[in-house]
């Protein structure tokens, strides 16, 4: 079996794993990090996305061994100790979710959307937001999330 | 998913002869295909070979009126690309509408071309736009790279190592999305080229393929309303619960007339 090593949240990891393990199931059975959920298994959700090298991507779509050497970053990365981080807060202040199990990748990929587009607009937050399905909300205090945590972080 | 031996090659002889000494190996790029087609045991490689570890097939360089984008450049990368932007500006649009942000921060150009979906949106941009794929082997034009439903002029173990695409006079994507999924139900490529116009269409039949009748039509008289005189046939039309024959024969003309306007 091969031993896949990385960073996760800023700490190296290492396990060793079959080939055909998925980076989520690395993340939550071998790192033990359980924040990045397994909505659908076929890259139709989003309950998965992390960052690989500071971009968003599925983890049900990744082999963990195509990770190795990168740096990652979960859900349970962003707070800094007790303090949220501004798409966190943003998503609590504004009732951005409700049972929560899309939560950690609509967060996820809020904050990629945020690192790397400026001044978002309702419309372009709704368009790019379509890799994560939320069951609960309507999406409408999701998008709202959004646009103020956006602004929170200096866009 | 079954097992398998994964490979990191870090050239593309060595991953080649990777795939060459294994019993039913796989090239892997992005994985947004392959992975849930192995979930599915609809393919179950003895061997992946990843390319994600060769340099040489990564990143766009424009020379001489054409830009060059390497085999595992992904759809994110074409999309922000300043060189694509500029030079084909369709091209960009078209790989930042494909999928959503996490499929384009992970697929590839070379992934998407291989794997040939009939209704995937690279297919009608190299169709539309002349393009010249290159492999590990020789350099295909794009009219006999694209051979069938899933198929392409690629043998086992050749290696898509970039594609070039000739800048247009202008161009334009139209696509009509399936909603759940975001591939085309129909997309349309207009391009005006030095050799006349190029039209392409994707997701209709069961495969990506030039449209004659509309480029006799529009190297007539580059307008909309020349699309109204031509008539789609119905026959070969993909039929699914998202849409029947005469639906989509239809919106390949609408599709068409829209991609003839953005052209100007
Ligand atoms: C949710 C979702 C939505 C999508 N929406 C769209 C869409 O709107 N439009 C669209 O066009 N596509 C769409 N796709 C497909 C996406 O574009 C994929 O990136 C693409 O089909 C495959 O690229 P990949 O790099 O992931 O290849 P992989 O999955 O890694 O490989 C696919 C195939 O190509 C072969 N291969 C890969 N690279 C090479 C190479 N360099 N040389 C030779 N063979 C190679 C592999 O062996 C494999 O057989 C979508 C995918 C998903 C999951
Ligand atoms: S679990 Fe990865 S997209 Fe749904
Ligand atoms: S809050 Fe329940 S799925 Fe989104």
């Amino acid at each position: 079996m091969p031993t896949v090593s990385m960073t996760v949240n800023g700490k190296a990891v290492s396990a060793d794993v079959e080939s055909r393990t998925l980076l989520v199931h690395y993340i939550r059975d071998h790192i033990g990090l359980t924040g990045t959920h397994v909505g659908c298994d076929t890259s139709q959700c989003g309950a998965c996305v992390v960052h690989v090298n500071g971009k968003s991507v599925k983890s049900c779509s990744t082999l963990a061994v195509q990770a190795e050497g990168a740096d990652v970053t979960t859900i349970e990365g962003l707070a800094s100790g007790e303090e949220l981080h501004p798409m966190q807060a943003a998503f609590k202040e504004n009732h951005g979710l409700q049972c929560g199990f899309c939560t950690p990748g609509m967060v996820m990929s809020a904050v990629d959307l945020a690192n790397n587009m400026k001044n978002l607009d309702e419309a372009t937050i709704r368009e790019q937001l379509d890799g994560n399905i939320c069951r609960c909300t309507g999406y409408h205090n999701i998008v709202k999330s959004i646009k103020d945590g956006a602004e929170r972080m200096g866009g | 998913m079954y097992g398998f031996d994964y490979h990191r090659p870090g050239s593309v002889a060595d991953a080649a002869s990777a795939l060459g000494g294994a019993d039913d190996g796989k090239y892997l790029a992005g994985g947004q295909t392959l992975l849930a087609t192995m979930k599915q045991r609809l393919a179950s490689p003895s061997d992946l070979v990843d390319l994600g570890g060769i340099a040489d097939l990564k990143g766009i360089t424009v020379s001489g009126g054409s830009v060059s984008i390497g085999a595992t450049t992904t759809h994110a990368e074409v999309a922000a690309s300043a060189d694509v932007q500029g030079a084909i500006p369709a091209l960009a649009a078209m790989a930042g509408d494909i999928g959503d942000r996490q499929v384009r921060n992970a697929g590839t150009i070379g992934g998407s071309l291989a794997n040939n979906d009939p209704a995937a949106d690279y297919p009608a941009a190299i169709l539309a736009l002349g393009a010249t794929i290159t492999t590990n082997k020789r350099q295909i034009a794009a009219d006999d790279f694209i051979v069938g439903m899933f198929e392409t002029a690629l043998e086992e173990d050749e290696i898509i190592t970039s594609v070039s695409f000739p800048a247009p006079t202008s161009a334009a994507y139209m696509k009509f999305k399936q909603p759940a999924s975001r591939f085309a139900l129909v997309g349309v490529f207009v391009a005006k080229t030095a050799g006349g116009v190029r039209v392409a269409v994707t997701g209709a039949t069961s495969v990506a393929h030039r449209g004659p009748k509309l480029e006799a039509a529009l190297n007539e008289n580059f307008s909309a309303s020349a699309v109204d005189g031509v008539q789609i046939p119905v026959d070969h039309m993909n039929v699914d619960i998202h849409a029947g024959a005469e639906y989509r024969a239809n919106l390949v003309k609408v599709m068409a007339k829209r991609a003839v306007e953005a052209c100007g």
